[in-house]
């Protein structure tokens, strides 16, 4: 949908040619989500700017959506992309309606049809649009501003969006929500998005793809979790962090890691059956479930064996048990509060579906090393950038 | 902390919108008496048609010079923040403020010494005296406008012409209504002096009044040009609620 090509930027200061650019090539996919990343001044937002043409590039060629953007007049490029910035830049002379219509009217639309666009947009936003359309940006919240931003960005339904620092000036509560609720619309908007942030766990979150850049060259353009698992060089696994492993958890669900075999005894069964689940499944407990199969409760092999009863009765209270769709940071994160090894999993209705355990966990996250250790024994692999030297860190 | 600063600057606020029109009645009551005392509403009344008359010719000198001049500078202020000519903008800004230093009766005698006297050298020189207010707060006004408004602007897909339109000059307007109202409230008091070059208007009763030692007949055109002066500043003020979008109003929320 949008491939950069050799695409470089050099301004000519009074120090001098400065680099902004250097050849940075990418593609991005339709639909995708892609986060340029990287500390400030490392060309992210030249790069992002070049792409909608606010910074006319040096060299290279940009194509968006197959069309290359030189052959297309800016002002019309332009109205093809939504734009986003940080400071939001809704307009104060005009009513979120009328900002929301900004687009639509320069394409000529009726006032009722930019009405009905606005209105469905605000909805969209969760703000109702009885309240809002005829408000003023100063009479809104910085939270609200940044939705009807958005909202503005998304008035002619274009194919890509383009946001420098979208989310960047509003207090982190508010932001995480915002991230949220975007997200949320991508997955049925699916536009195809460049995004900068100097965030890593924005990043992480919001990317299908992250591009981190430094003086101006593109460093590595991959998948989130290849960034956090194999940071290409040093700078990169310095910029993601000593915890980047821990940040791969994000990207993780607790239905990745769940372990579906997992036993269970009902509360009326004898303590010797609830004894042999346990050893056929070779572990040390077994949960309790009741009638609809919600966990009631744990039984403990040492508190079982050699003595009698029903499981019911020697019954120990539960950790806490996780949702499936819960993403595994969370997870792990109740692991450590309950200093347990293992937690039971249910789904929406509460039923217990598994279990995942902390060798689970670990083993999931160790898949990709070893899967890298086995292709860079083989020379000439294609794959990705990352030097063998670094997975060891990654996986410290 | 917080309460005590609220402690302070509560009484200070709440009390004023009701002192202020009852000080403001009183004050108006009590000139009234004095005023009737002195006679001065029977000289006025005895002079109406004189008043009316160049009351009259005041307020065209204030509409022709005052209009011009807003003619003038309000695209000279914007042409000012053009890209093209922004290098030279605030030498031009620093001419018009040396400009504006010069004493309007010496713009006066100025322009009675080119253009003769009469109306067209006093509508001059009344030109001159007001633009510099317009331009200045058109320029700032419009550059004051946040980067980030234009830029989003831009990014959206605005040609400059929109941008103008929609953005800068929508955005300006209360700084813009702001400069026009201080240079028609000096215009309007500006106008006595060009009865000197023989322009006419209030100034010919004020002058009059005081050369023949006569303070009724001073009154009766300096008082007329006070009142002249406010209701110019409100007819500006009404006309500015109407124009500025409710969004960039300053206070109310």
């Amino acid at each position: 949908m949008i491939t950069l090509d050799n695409l470089t930027k050099i301004f000519n200061t009074s120090m001098g040619p400065v680099t902004a650019a250097d050849r940075v090539c990418m593609e991005v996919g339709e639909g995708e989500v892609c986060v340029l990343l990287g500390p400030s001044g490392c060309g992210k937002t030249t790069t992002l700017k070049m792409v909608n043409r606010l910074i006319e590039k040096t060299s290279g060629k940009i194509f968006v959506g197959g069309r290359d953007t030189d052959t297309i007049d800016a002002v019309e490029l332009r109205r093809t992309m939504g734009y986003v910035i940080q400071q939001i830049g809704l307009f104060p002379n005009m009513t979120v309606e009328e900002n929301i219509g900004v687009v639509p009217r320069m394409l000529g639309w009726d006032s009722q049809r930019i009405r009905k666009r606005a209105v469905e947009l605000l909805e969209m936003m969760a703000l109702s649009p009885a309240v809002f359309l005829r408000r003023y940006p100063r009479e809104l919240s910085g939270g609200q501003q940044q939705r009807v931003g958005v909202a503005r960005a998304l008035a002619a339904d274009p194919p890509v969006l383009i946001m420098d620092e979208p989310f960047g000036a509003i207090d982190p509560i508010n932001r995480e929500v915002i991230q949220d609720e975007f997200l949320k619309m991508q997955q049925t908007l699916r536009k195809t998005i460049l995004f900068v942030s100097h965030d890593i766990d924005e990043a992480v979150k919001m990317a299908d793809k992250i591009a981190i850049f430094r003086g101006g060259k593109l460093e590595q353009f991959d998948s989130p979790d290849n960034v956090l698992a194999h940071p290409a060089n040093s700078f990169i696994a310095d910029f993601v962090g000593g915890d980047r492993t821990l940040k791969r958890l994000r990207l993780l669900k607790v239905r990745d890691v769940l372990k579906a075999d997992a036993p269970s005894v009902r509360p009326d069964e004898a303590l010797e059956t609830a004894v042999r689940r346990m050893h056929e499944h070779d572990q040390g407990h077994i949960v309790v479930t009741d009638a609809d199969g919600c966990p009631t409760g744990c039984l403990f092999l040492a508190d079982a064996v050699g003595r009698h009863g029903s499981a019911g009765d020697h019954a120990r209270a539960l950790p806490s048990p996780v949702r499936l769709d819960a993403d595994l940071r969370s997870a792990v994160s109740s692991m450590f509060t309950h200093d347990a090894e293992w937690l039971p999993c249910v789904d929406e209705s509460g039923a217990f579906r598994g279990q995942i355990t902390q060798r689970g966990i670990t083993h999931r996250l160790g898949d990709t090393y070893r899967a890298a250790a086995l292709t860079a024994a083989v020379p000439a692999d294609e794959g990705r950038p990352a030097a063998p030297q670094h997975f060891r860190g990654a996986a410290e | 902390m917080k309460t005590a600063l609220a402690a302070r600057y509560v009484p200070r606020f709440i009390p004023l919108p009701p002192l202020l029109p009852a000080l403001a009645a009183a004050a108006l009551f009590g000139l009234g008496v004095l005023v009737h005392a002195t006679g001065l509403v029977d000289e006025m009344a005895s002079r109406w048609e004189d008043i009316a008359f160049l009351s009259q010719q005041h307020m065209e000198l204030v509409a022709i010079s005052g209009g011009l001049a807003i003619l003038c500078g309000v695209p000279f202020g914007i042409l000012l923040t053009r890209p093209a000519v922004r290098r030279m903008a605030e030498n031009a800004m620093q001419v018009l403020n040396i400009g504006s230093t010069i004493p309007t009766l010496a713009i006066l005698a100025l322009s009675m010494s080119v253009l003769g006297i009469g109306e067209k050298p006093a509508i001059f020189a009344l030109w001159a005296a007001t633009l510099l207010p317009i331009v200045r707060n058109t320029y700032t006004g419009i550059l004051e406008v946040p980067r980030h408004l234009i830029e989003a602007a831009t990014g959206m897909g605005m040609t400059p012409l929109q941008i103008l339109l929609r953005v800068e000059i929508p955005n300006a307007l209360y700084v813009m209504f702001a400069g026009i109202r201080t240079a028609l409230a000096v215009n309007v008091g500006t106008v006595p002096l060009a009865f000197l070059i023989g322009g006419g208007g209030l100034g010919e009763l004020i002058f009059t009044g005081i050369d023949l030692n006569e303070p009724g007949m001073m009154l009766s055109g300096a008082i007329p040009t006070a009142i002249l002066a406010v209701l110019t500043d409100l007819v500006v003020a009404l006309v500015a609620r109407f124009v500025v979008s409710r969004g960039v109003m300053p206070g109310d929320r």
